[in-house]
Formats: structure tokens, sequence, C-alpha cells
């Protein structure tokens, strides 16, 4: 019996060396190949795989003056929930789309599979960067010299949402500290609403919370992964919030669940710190609550200062294997910075741009009816100029699930977000290594 | 007592089977606003209008594409259904009636597919797809779909109980060649088995959802789960989609029902009849 253990370890140990030496193989081609970006010749077609809604009206726009550059959209669940998988299946197939959808987070997950094609020396990607915050163009070079690896397209600037009558009601001013707000937190429990939810899942949200503080998770020197969950920064926010649940002063619910919506929809919970592309939310999701949010720039660490996070947003990338990079190019350049893309997608999608330019869009200069008539956007828009710039590691997916996994044992009483961190960052050291990612 | 602890037990499980398709009917009539405010499992007053708002939304969002989902799903089920039960009825009826070399070998390793998840396959399947340029194709579906290892199985041992030797001996002395034999005669005596197949094969292509998943990307080509699936992870962009969601998924187990509602009588006499045996 003993025996047959050790032989089926063995087996099992020898497959796993296996895999390792398999994915050793396809990442150690990974070089910056910043190949020359020569138009093809006659009529091109290009293959674009993306989850944005009404893409294919967008895409007609383009294919109406671009006969010999037309654009075929393909569409898909959004990244994490199998596009992403599909992308990695296509890259290993060889037959990946042209263009794809890719969240900022997700990027390095891609350049370290070698999966994304240099763009930089097609034409007019390089002076775009002028079209975009710095922190935002960090995102798609990875600091790399001479490197472009995506485009911008939506971003997620974060500002506080929250209940402008409910706070005037109860003789509350905004809170433009996080001390404030815990302070704040308190008055409202005691008139039996929560500040607040702490969803257990949006790691990406708590990530958000983390670069406002000037935190980072990933760092990489030399080629190899630096891995720090918990860093000062980190366990400041942590701690913060820690203290807020354990006081029992937000509510637990799962986000954009019917429960959560209903907790502002009751107003039971009063402000939500979350990203441009929850004003959405909110108006669908607490309707009975119209008339009554209003948007303020995020609570500071320090008095006075103004440093805003980010959540979510994507990105448009040319795949390695593309035969026309200087093409898809041309076309996710138009798509991302041009005044009548942008307009477009932001009427058919609800996307708030990357690109500075959508700070012009009629639609994101007026007010909006579901705030007041406050015009939020604006708010957005220069909260988008501090947002602090934060890396993203290799293995996003891994790490949100593993980091969540632990926020929701210290949402049920048992350990801290201090240590679910912690456990995430082992976990996420530990995948690294099972993908032979050069770690620290 | 039995009568009523069974009575009982049958009631729970009822209950328990039936609240999640009565939340689906009770939440598909509702606008997005009463769907988060009101009571989940009782109507609104304004119900019945709603609801043929919510139907009109769902069949014309984005040029009409969830009838097109339908109608994709429906092919590739009854298609596929149809074929693989043939397919199926002719291979299990070759292993019980003829006597080959390898005869055990062939339906063992058949046996063994039926352990292999179809999940598990739909990964090579992608790789082996691409290499013949066949992925985001009708093919990339249809073809895997027609293949059932548990109905081969299924038939095997239906044809070997129900279609006697002796009925095929009297056939081939009449002259019936062995093809009109098996589609005149033997598909009769095992059609109860084969309504079973088609019926497997029916709901688990209906419902198959990771191979469409991994194979399309045209949307036109989407069956309704992968097209629902779709429009779920965009609620966070566009949340008006939840609605069509709840109300797709509501539309979508119809045609489920039909299929099981209007074959299951075939399948009791079936039943019946071996019983009486």
């Amino acid at each position: 019996m003993a025996l047959k253990f050790t032989a089926v370890a063995a087996v099992a140990l020898a497959a796993t060396l296996g895999l390792a030496g398999c994915s050793a193989a396809s990442t150690s081609s990974s070089g910056s190949s910043s190949a020359s970006c020569a138009p093809s010749s006659g009529k091109v077609t290009l293959n674009f795989t993306t989850w944005v809604p009404g893409m294919d009206k967008v895409v007609a726009l383009w294919n109406a003056k671009n006969p010999n550059i037309q654009v075929k959209v393909q569409t898909g669940p959004n990244g994490n929930s199998g596009t992403y998988t599909n992308f990695f299946n296509e890259l290993k197939a060889g037959n990946a789309p042209d263009i794809g959808q890719i969240e900022y987070d997700t990027l390095p997950a891609f350049r370290v599979q070698d999966g994304l094609q240099n763009i930089a020396s097609c034409a007019g990607v390089s002076a775009a960067k002028a079209d975009f915050s710095s922190g935002l163009w960090n995102q798609v070079t990875f600091g790399e010299s001479n490197a472009v690896y995506a485009i911008p397209q939506d971003s997620g600037p974060m500002a506080l949402y929250y209940r402008k009558d409910l706070f005037q009601k109860a003789g509350l001013s905004v809170p433009t500290t996080w001390d404030e707000y815990a302070a704040d937190a308190v008055k409202i429990k005691a008139l039996g609403g929560e500040i607040t939810n702490f969803p257990k899942g949006d790691v990406n949200w708590f990530a958000g919370l983390v670069s406002q503080a000037g935190g980072q998770w990933f760092s990489t020197s030399g080629g190899t992964w630096n891995v720090n969950l918990t860093g000062p920064e980190s366990t400041k926010v942590a701690n913060y919030w820690q203290d807020l649940i354990t006081k029992g002063l937000v509510s637990t619910i799962p986000g954009f669940t019917d429960q959560w919506n209903n907790a502002y929809n009751t107003g039971q919970d009063w402000t939500w710190v979350s990203a441009v592309w929850g004003a959405n939310t909110i108006s669908s999701g607490a309707p009975t609550t119209a008339g009554d949010w209003a948007v303020a720039p995020m609570p500071q660490w320090t008095a006075g200062a103004n440093v805003s996070g980010a959540w979510g947003g994507s990105s448009s990338v040319v795949f390695k294997g593309s035969k026309h990079p200087a093409e898809a190019a041309k076309f996710i350049l138009w798509l991302n910075t041009s005044t009548e893309a942008l307009t477009a997608l932001n009427k058919e999608a609800n996307l708030y741009p990357a690109s500075t330019a959508g700070d012009t869009l009629p639609a994101l200069s007026q007010g909006v009816d579901f705030y007041g008539g406050q015009a939020i956007y604006t708010t957005f828009s220069d909260a988008g100029k501090v947002i602090s710039p934060f890396t993203w590691g290799p293995t996003m997916t891994q790490t949100y699930s593993d980091v969540s996994d632990g926020f929701g044992s210290a949402l049920s009483g048992s350990g801290t977000l201090l240590d679910a961190l912690k456990a995430g960052q082992e976990k996420t050291i530990a995948a690294l290594k099972a993908q032979s990612i050069p770690v620290k | 007592m039995s009568r009523a602890t069974a009575m009982i037990v049958m009631g729970v499980f009822t209950v328990y089977f039936l609240t999640p398709i009565w939340w689906l009917l009770v939440s598909s009539t509702k606008t997005l606003g009463n769907f988060n405010s009101t009571f989940s499992l009782w109507f609104t007053p304004s119900s019945l209008t709603d609801i043929v708002t919510n139907l009109g939304k769902l069949f014309t969002y984005d040029d009409g594409v969830f009838p097109r989902w339908m109608l994709n799903s429906i092919v590739y089920a009854t298609l596929a259904g149809g074929l693989g039960t043939v397919l199926a009825a002719m291979c299990g009826y070759a292993l019980a009636k003829y006597r080959f070399r390898g005869r055990e070998a062939i339906f063992n390793v058949i046996l063994g597919g039926v352990l292999v998840p179809a999940t598990a396959l739909a990964l090579p399947l992608f790789l082996i797809f691409s290499q013949v340029h066949l992925t985001d194709t009708f093919w990339a579906v249809f073809l895997p779909s027609l293949v059932s290892p548990f109905g081969v199985y299924l038939s095997r041992i239906y044809a070997a109980s129900s279609v006697p030797d002796e009925i095929i001996e009297a056939a081939r002395i009449d002259g019936a060649g062995e093809v009109r034999t098996f589609f005149t005669m033997s598909v009769r005596l095992m059609s109860p088995a084969l309504v079973t197949i088609f019926l497997f094969q029916f709901v688990s292509i209906w419902n198959n959802f990771f191979l469409p998943l991994i194979m399309l990307r045209d949307q036109t080509l989407f069956p309704v789960t992968l097209g629902l699936y779709t429009w779920n992870s965009q609620v966070s962009q566009i949340p008006d989609i939840r609605t069509l969601v709840i109300v797709g998924a509501f539309v979508s187990i119809i045609p489920l029902l039909v299929a099981f509602l209007s074959l299951q009588r075939f399948w009791r006499n079936g039943l019946g009849a071996g019983g009486l045996k």
C-alpha cells in the first residue's frame, strides 16, 4: 500500500514537473520584439473580440469609411467569465483574433505569456501618449522603453457616491478624509443605517483603495516579480476597514446582488466609494432614490490631499500572430481616441473614455438627473487626473480569488482582512512559481 | 400512514423543484425597478403589461439576436440530437446483435467514454478544430454533439433485451437486407429506448454551454445558453439587461418543457410494454 502510494506520488510529481517545463518553455520566448510595423497592401479584414455591448454599431462607423480595413466584431462573455481563457486557447492554437479587449489588471498575464504585439513602431501609436494620463499610459507600456502593448479604452476613476438628502437630514457634511468617514459611520449607525458596504468579492475595488493610499502590490526589477500585498499602505487600508467591520458599522453583502441593490434602494446604505461606471449601477439598482445622490471626491488619508484610485477599465490590444498589426493599430487608435468613436462608445455602452478627449464630450459635461442635476462626470474627470499609479500582477484572477476567500472568512469573523492579504500574497507567490515566472 | 408520508415527501420535493421556476416566472413579469423593490415570489399590479413589454424588448434587443439564439439552440439540439440518436441506435444495435472480433473491446472503450466529462474534451476539441479551421462555425458545435456514448450503451442493452434474434432471422429468411431490417423493424422495437436517448441528447445539447463558449465567437451562432451568459456578464455595464436575462431564461426553458411533455407519452408506453412482458 505504501509502495503504491509512493508510485502515485512519483507519477503526480513527474506530471507537475512536465507541466512546469511546458510553461517555462512557452514563457522563455518572451522578449520585447519591437518588430517593424509595415502596412499591408490591398484589402484587409481584422477580427476584433470584445464584450462591450453595442460595439458592432461603433465599428460600423469605421467600416463605412475604411473599405480597405474592414473590422469584424466577435463577442463573448466578459473577460474573466471566459473570454480571457478563450484568448489563451487561441494563442496556443495560433488563431487568436487580430484585436482583443483586455482589462488593465489582466494585461500583465498576457504579457508574460508573450501574447501581445508591441505596436510602439506603428504609425501614430507613440504620439497617442499625449491623449492619456501618464498613469494609464504606464499600464499599457509596463514602463518598458520603446514599447506599447495596448491602447487604453475606458477607465474607472473612483469617487464617493453619497446620499445627499440623508446626509443633509442628519446634519452631516460630506467626509473629506477617511477619519471623518469613520466618524460619520458611527453617527449613521446610530440612525439605523450603514455608511457603506464591504463586499468580499470585489478585491479589485480594494486594490483601488490601496492604490489611493499609495500602496503597490506588485513590482518588477530586472524581469523578477516582487509581490507585496502587506506593505504599510495595504496594512493601513486593511486595518481601517477591519475596524469598521468589527464594530458592525458597514454591511457585508456580496456586491452586485439583488440584496445589495436593495440595501441602496431602501436607503440602508448611504455611500459607495466606486468608479465612474458605478453611476449606472446605482441608477438602475436603486431606482427609488432618484435625485437623492451626489458625487464627491474620495475621502483622503491626509487632510487637504487630492489622490484617487481606479477600479476597472479596459484596453484594446493587438495579439501576437496578427498579420496586419499596422492596420489593427490604426483601428484601435481611432476607436479609443477619436471623438466620433468615443461619443458612440459612450452612447452605446456607457463607456467612460480613457482618452482625455472624452472630457469634452457633451454627454459627459452635462448634469445628470439621477444625481440631482450634478455634472458628476467632471468630478470623475478630475479624479482621473490624480489616480495613483498601480502595477498589476501576472496572475490577478488567482490573486483576487484567494484574497476574496480570505475576505469571506474575515467577514464571518475568523481572521482579519490583513490575514487575507497575507494568505493571498503567499498563494500568489506560489502561483507565480508554479508558472515558472521569476519571483523574489 | 405510508401513503400520507409519501405524499408529504413528494409535496416537499415538488415545492423545492418548482419554487425556482415560480420565481423565474414571477420575476420575468417585473420591471427592473419592481424586481429590486417588490416581494420576489408574487406579481405586481402591473405584471401583465410589464411582461409584454419585457418580451417585446427581449425579442428586439440588439437587432433581435435572442430569437436567433433560440433558433440556433433548437437546430443544434434537434438535428444533432436526432442524428446522434440514430447513430447511437445503429451502433448499440450492431454491438448487441452482431458478433465480430473486438466487439467487447469497442463496447468497453465506449463505456469508458461515458466516464469522461464532456467539459474535459472541450479544449482538445478546440485545438483539433483549430487545425482544420472549423472553430467559430456551426460544425464546431454540431459535430461533437452527435456523439453519445451513453446512448450507445443504452441502445445496446435495450436492443439485446427487446429485439429477439428470431425476428431478425425471420426477416433475413424473408429476404430483407440488414439495413432494411434495422430501420423497418428493429427501430420500432427499440423506440422507447430511442425516445429516451433523444431526450437525453436533446437536453444535454440544449444545456451544453462550455463547448460553445470555447468554440464560438460569432454571436449569430450562439446557442441560447451562451447568449444569456454573455448578456449576464454585461449586467454591470448595461444594468437594464438584467430583465432581459431573466425573461430570456424563462423563455429558454419552454422548448425543453414542450419536448418533455410531448415525448414522455412514448417514453411511458415503452416502460409499460417492457413491464408486461
